[in-house]
């Protein structure tokens, strides 16, 4: 079973897919997201978001500035304000 | 009766008129469908941020809730934050939001509330400095920018934030249009500051945890929201602005149509009466002889 990952932007829903995990800065440190992560909600600092499509695969990078992520039994959704790239 | 010199001028000048209306109508048009995928874009985050803040609001509450959530505690001071267009030609939409502005005005003013504007937008500025020259305090123009985007709400959303910090302000009111259809916009009145607590609070039934604090998030949050709030509060402008623009250009063409058919037609017999003229005149002459 895939994590599924949304990242969205005030001005458009960036990303909609299913991935194998999902690394975010939050602001108490960087944590992976993986399927079947417990509930779970964290501000987020500046910085990169990084995007495991699968097991092996090298991550995708995308900048993030402001915002907070929220795990649930649905996935992760990370809400930024701005997106770089 | 006008003669045919200027008939012929005036058909010509609406001619002009037409071509201008029609030509405002085409960019409406195709603006409004940009206007419309732009505010659709824009909804995912404002839902899921409301979703998000249902679920805190409920569990932060007394007097932990910060500020911008639970007030200063009173509801003396009132702020009017109206949004209107940049540009004219748009019918009834600015006079409609004006309107709206000065009735909220009214009814706070009779409870007894003082109230000031802080206006986004060129259009209302005159309409409302008329009645309410004094209580105007701010604005902001959006009128540099071709569409004002998540960075002029930013702005707009900080500069309120910091007039609230400041205490200088108890509550903010949005007033803005909702875009219903290019036929209908409704000018619409929302409680911006403090941030009204969901009417709804979800009990989610799974253990969140929360990294910092509910509310270290809470606080992080609702500045976002305000932020949100005024972003889509722009972009419903931005529609509605193109929708009515739509709709009055396209009255103002069909008017134009009207009005230079009516002239051609007067135009016509004009030139048949004098024509008639002209050969009674001639044959009269040509039988005194």
């Amino acid at each position: 079973m895939p994590l599924h990952f949304e990242l969205v932007t005030p001005a458009k829903l960036v990303r909609s897919e299913d991935v194998h995990m999902v690394v975010v800065p939050g602001s108490e440190g960087e944590f992976g997201v993986l399927e079947g992560h417990a509930p779970f909600m964290s501000t987020i600092r500046d910085g990169a978001v990084q995007v495991y499509a699968s097991a092996n695969a090298a991550p995708e990078v995308i900048q993030v500035r402001g915002g907070f992520a929220e795990v649930n039994e649905k996935g992760l959704t990370v809400l930024a304000e701005h997106v770089e790239g | 009766m006008p003669s045919l010199k200027e008939l012929k001028g005036r058909i010509n000048s609406v001619k002009s008129t037409q071509k201008i209306t029609k030509a405002k109508q085409m960019v409406a048009a195709a603006k409004l469908r940009r206007a419309q995928s732009a505010a659709e874009a824009a909804r995912p985050y404002a839902s899921r941020l409301t979703a998000v803040m249902a679920s805190l609001a409920g569990k932060v509450s007394g007097s932990a809730a910060p500020r911008l959530l639970a007030g200063t505690g009173s509801d003396q001071r009132n702020l009017l934050v109206v949004v209107n267009t940049d540009k004219g030609l748009c019918g009834g939409l600015n006079s409609n939001l004006v309107k709206a502005a000065k009735a909220k005005a009214r009814e706070l003013q009779a409870e007894g509330k003082s109230i000031e504007f802080y206006l986004v937008g060129k259009k209302g500025r005159a309409p409302l400095k008329r009645d309410y020259a004094k209580q105007i305090t701010g604005g902001f123009d959006t009128s540099t920018v071709k569409t004002p985007g998540f960075d002029e709400a930013e702005a707009i959303a900080d500069e309120l934030m910091a007039m609230f910090e400041d205490g200088k302000f108890d509550v903010a009111h949005l007033i803005y249009p909702t875009f219903k259809s290019a036929l209908a916009q409704e000018p619409t009145v929302n409680q911006l500051i403090p941030v009204p607590a969901p009417e709804e609070t979800i009990a989610a039934d799974a253990v969140v945890d929360y990294e910092p604090g509910e509310e270290e998030i809470l606080e992080e949050l609702l500045p976002r929201y305000v932020r949100t709030q005024v972003f889509g509060a722009l972009l419903e402008r931005e529609a509605s602005e193109q929708g009515a623009s739509m709709t009055a250009m396209d009255n103002a063409t069909r008017n134009a149509g009207e009005l230079i058919q009516k002239l051609t037609i007067q135009y016509n017999r004009s030139r048949q009466a004098a024509i008639t003229t002209e050969l009674i005149e001639i044959i009269a002459g040509a039988e005194a002889l």
